[in-house]
């Protein structure tokens, strides 16, 4: 798997995409979600997606992810369109992902929570899905509670069970949905620390994030959106003082 | 950081995932010679015992399936009992048309399997409630379809017959093996299920489909083969009954009561667990034997008790002991081992390794 490139500015050569959403619109009845969203990452690369509540973004990664339907446009996956895969298939093909609200299995353990995403999403034998998931396990700071039952979870865990479990079905790209919400800085750093790992083991990367000191410590690019639209994509520092966004996002937000 | 110890510091080799321990492997021999031992009961006991044995593991067959499918699938059925009339009906229908008793009640169970494959189109498309009436109007409509049908003796009922050249004692026990190899295998397919990669995959549909989706789990499958399983017990466990009592009315063997028993039996013992459903079905039965006599309120009771169970012992009677004594008698779960704890006596205490981490790990 090819390198990241360090600098993602007009004229450094990108790495090829990996996934990818062209014109992706998404209405529910009158109420227009997404408007002709162009979107994509590349190999290894990490993608931020920030934009106020409700601007789309839970949605654009429902419709990359096969959750929902999108109500146009077209999706693509190492250059295969995977606009009609079921959500199993792109999990399996490599696509995985966390869920804003976690969604733990919570009649099961940490430990078969964690499994089931090693033996079905990474489709790994018995004893390398056992390695996949001590390893996974570690890394997010979950092996202590792996025989907890998981709606003994607090918050905090759960999230950290969400991200475990889409790691462990080995994803190409891996898409997160506030992970970070509600962390102490150490715990933050932590997560940080994390995530980069996964990173440069060469996985892209797409991860929303209101805490956007956190994001930028990770992301080599960010994706504004605001009423279903893209509205700024760039190097961080750019999108950042880009007077738009300060306008949409910044400045409402009061940070 | 709030989780204190638990992780440990270098990555590798320090943990390791088993599934059985010296209890689940003691429990696991102790079950199997039981349950080899119980095809002796008829030469020991009395015909009364071996039919009343009959009559409780036919309770079992059916509290395990309906755990199966609502414990582990998330199914949860009323109409179960569509599959327990149509076996019974099977069977009447093929002995009417030359087959040999036993052999029919063998068939009986195939037959429903192959109702449930046509009827997973199109009750597998509903979801929670909407699932449950229809499985329920189903049935009516099975029970309904037999009790017009004057060939399988209408709504009056039919006796089973091809067995009066069989002395009674012979008969019983033929019955009583039968059901027990039914049982038998039924609860081996289901620790199979349980022991193979499936058993999560079924966990994890119940506990959240689209989580389940998104990490590659193919629901549609596993719940189809999860509700033709279920079919073919159920089936089974009517066609035993009819074994076991030589006469079925159509208002009964389609009757919804069926439902009630198996709910009463799996939401007492433990729904979700292996264990439960047994420890459920001993219960119950042994409830039937003490107050069947009373009528409406020996119903009434029941559905008092498993309403306070749902409330108070969500997880039933099993949970007690899985819970406060760690105890599991199956090696169906799984458990991560630290290479140190391991060797400090690894079956009734905390399997992390890492006890410490218990207490103080909330967030
Ligand atoms: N299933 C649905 N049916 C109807 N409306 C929906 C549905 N899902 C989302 N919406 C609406 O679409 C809009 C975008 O929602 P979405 O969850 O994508 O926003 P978001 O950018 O993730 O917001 P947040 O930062 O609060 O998570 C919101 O107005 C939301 O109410
Ligand atoms: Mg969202």
């Amino acid at each position: 798997m090819s390198t990241v490139p360090t600098g993602t500015a007009a004229g450094t050569v990108r790495a090829p995409t990996v996934l990818a959403g062209r014109g992706l619109s998404k209405r529910f009845g009158d109420l227009q979600v997404l408007t002709e969203v162009d979107f994509s990452v590349g190999a290894g690369e990490a993608v931020g997606i920030v934009g106020p509540n409700g601007a789309g973004k839970t949605t654009l990664l429902n419709v990359l992810s096969g959750s929902q339907r999108p109500s146009a446009g077209r999706i693509e996956f190492n250059d295969q369109d995977i606009t009609g895969l079921r959500p199993e298939l792109r999990c399996r093909r490599g696509i995985g992902r966390a869920f804003q609200v976690p969604k733990p299995f919570t009649g099961m353990t940490v430990l078969e929570n964690v499994l089931v995403g090693a033996s079905y999403g990474a489709g790994l034998g018995r004893q390398a899905a056992y390695r996949r998931c001590v390893e996974v396990l570690e890394t997010c700071g979950l092996a202590g509670l792996a025989n907890r039952r998981a709606d003994s979870l607090g918050l905090l865990h759960r999230k950290r069970l969400e991200l475990a479990r889409s790691l462990a079905t080995a994803p190409q790209v891996l898409l997160l949905d506030e992970i970070g919400g509600g962390l102490t800085d150490a715990e933050a750093d932590e997560l940080v620390a994390t995530i980069k790992l996964v990173s440069e083991q060469g996985t892209s990367i797409v991860w929303i994030e209101h805490i956007v000191h956190v994001l930028i410590q990770v992301v080599d690019r960010l994706v504004c959106m605001d009423a279903g639209r893209v509205i700024a994509d760039g190097p961080p520092g750019t999108v950042l003082s880009d007077a738009v966004v300060v306008d949409a996002y910044l400045g409402r937000a009061g940070s | 950081m709030s989780i204190t110890a638990p992780t440990p510091p270098a990555a590798g080799h320090a943990w390791t995932i088993s599934r059985s321990d010296r209890t689940t492997r003691a429990a696991s021999a102790g079950l199997v010679v039981l349950g080899l031992l119980l095809f002796a009961v008829p030469f020991g006991f009395r015909t009364n015992v071996v039919q009343q044995l009959t009559s409780l593991f036919i309770l079992l067959i059916l509290a395990v399936m309906w755990n199966a499918l609502a414990g582990y699938g998330g199914m949860v059925s009323v109409g179960q009992q569509a599959f327990i009339g149509f076996g019974a009906y099977t069977t009447i229908f093929l002995t009417q048309h030359g087959v040999t008793t036993y052999l029919a009640v063998a068939l009986a169970p195939v037959a429903s399997g192959v109702l449930a494959v046509a009827l997973a189109p199109l009750v597998l498309r509903l979801r929670g409630g909407q699932f449950a009436v229809g499985t329920w109007v189903v049935a009516e409509a099975l029970a309904l379809l037999v009790a017009l049908d004057k060939g399988l003796g209408g709504g009056t009922g039919a006796s089973l017959r091809g067995l009066s050249g069989i002395e009674p004692d012979l008969r019983r026990a033929f019955t009583y093996w039968l059901t027990l190899a039914f049982m038998l295998s039924l609860l081996v397919a289901v620790v199979v299920l349980l022991r193979h990669r499936t058993g999560i995959a079924l966990q994890a549909i119940r506990d959240d489909e689209d989580a389940a989706a998104s990490l590659g789990v193919r629901t549609a499958p596993l719940k189809f083969g999860l509700y033709v399983l279920a079919g073919i017990g159920c089936g089974a466990a009517g066609a035993l009954t009819l074994a076991n009592s030589l006469f079925i009315q159509p208002q009964s063997i389609f009757g919804v009561q069926w439902t009630a028993y198996m709910l009463f039996m799996v939401l007492v013992g433990g729904l979700g667990t292996f264990e439960g459903p047994v420890i459920g079905a001993v219960l119950y039965f042994a409830l039937q034997n003490q107050f069947a006599e009373q009528g409406a309120w020996y119903l009434i009771g029941l559905g008092a008790i498993a309403v306070a169970f749902a409330l108070f012992l969500p997880r039933g009677l099993w949970s007690l002991a899985s819970d406060r004594l760690n105890l599991r008698l199956l090696p169906v779960g799984y458990n991560l081992l630290h290479r140190t704890g391991r060797s400090a006596g690894s079956s009734a205490q905390a399997p992390d390794g890492g006890t410490s981490s218990r207490g103080e790990s909330t967030s």
